[in-house]
């Protein structure tokens, strides 16, 4: 108890940490590493990418037809219910910097509700893939009329897609930690970094939806 | 730096970008149906990037924010672009070589 407490707002706010001078400068930081971790992140999902356009390039037909098996309709409906979640996410962020509690909550639910329409669709899809045997692995069955390398494509597929959904598993966690918090009142117009950070997060899985649908969905559908 | 954090977009602002992702959305399953030759995977990716920058600039306040996080959020790109050339001028130049085939 030697040292009193030199500046005053370390005082009165047991949210800011000791080694930032005001909640604005650690909102700045907490922003920076978040974003530094999205980097992290991007090349992350980069490996995936490149994995997937060494592979494509080689076995172009064999990627068309099996793109083709994928449900467009599904992976479209998933894309808009990904968007519309975003919107939710910003909505809510948007909330957090007014400290409106209620509407913090309601559109963090919100979003938990789109992210889990988006995974229980992605269940689907994969339950199907499993009864029609384009599950790579001992059962795989070579889809009629294209090259055995499908079974690449699908590989990728399963990879990528379900990385993604990883991410959104873990993404809900976030969120239904952040109403837990939300409930208790803890985010107001000056401490709201938690709902900003979970919210580049979230946009920035929706932005590797954006990529995997038409890479994944859209291949070759114009032919013939 | 931003003493008075950064703003936050308008309400209108996020509804017309969830509604031109909505479009893009749709642009691209029907761009994907359309036969545009080598070009069908250029301009399904160029929407893919337009829609990501729409999110990155409005959705992740890139454009309400310090400079710093467009120089952070631009390595990403860097490196992604140095993984990419180097895998690739590996893989696509095998076919290259004179024993590729035997």
């Amino acid at each position: 108890m030697a040292e009193a407490h030199a500046a005053a707002p370390h005082a009165a706010d047991p949210r800011l940490q000791h080694h930032f001078a005001d909640l604005a400068a650690q909102k700045e930081a907490s922003t920076l590493g978040m974003w530094a971790f999205l980097v992290t992140e991007v090349l992350f999902f980069g490996g995936m990418f490149a994995a997937y356009v060494v592979y494509r390039a080689l076995f172009t037909r064999a990627f068309e037809g099996a793109s083709n098996l994928l449900d467009i309709r599904l992976g479209a409906f998933n894309t808009a219910v990904l968007i519309l979640s975003s919107l939710t996410m910003a909505i809510a962020v948007r909330a957090a910097s007014q400290g409106r509690k209620n509407l913090i909550i309601l559109f963090l639910v919100l979003t938990i509700v789109l992210g889990s329409t988006f995974l229980g669709v992605k269940v689907e899809e994969y339950r199907q893939k499993f009864e029609h045997h384009e599950v790579p692995g001992p059962h795989f069955v070579v889809p009629e009329g294209l090259p055995r390398q499908a079974e690449i494509f699908f590989s990728l597929y399963f990879c990528m897609t379900g990385l993604h959904a990883l991410h959104m598993i873990i993404g809900v966690g976030l969120l239904t930690w952040l109403i837990v918090k939300a409930r208790k009142g803890a985010f107001t117009g000056s401490y709201n970094s938690p709902v900003e950070m979970v919210g580049l997060y979230w946009h920035f899985v929706d932005i590797i939806w954006i990529f995997l649908f038409p890479l994944l969905y859209l291949l070759g559908r114009h032919a013939p | 730096m931003s003493a008075k954090g950064h703003a936050h977009p308008t309400l209108k602002v996020y509804f017309a970008v969830f509604a031109a992702l909505m479009i893009f959305t749709a642009l691209t399953v029907w761009a994907a149906f359309e036969h545009l030759g080598i070009w069908n995977t250029p301009v399904a990716l160029a929407i893919a990037v337009t829609k990501a920058t729409l999110v990155v600039l409005f959705f992740m306040h890139l454009r309400y924010s310090p400079r710093l996080t467009a120089v952070v959020l631009s390595s990403s790109l860097v490196w992604l672009v140095i993984l990419f050339v180097i895998t690739l001028s590996d893989y696509l130049s095998r076919p290259w070589l004179p024993i590729y085939n035997r």
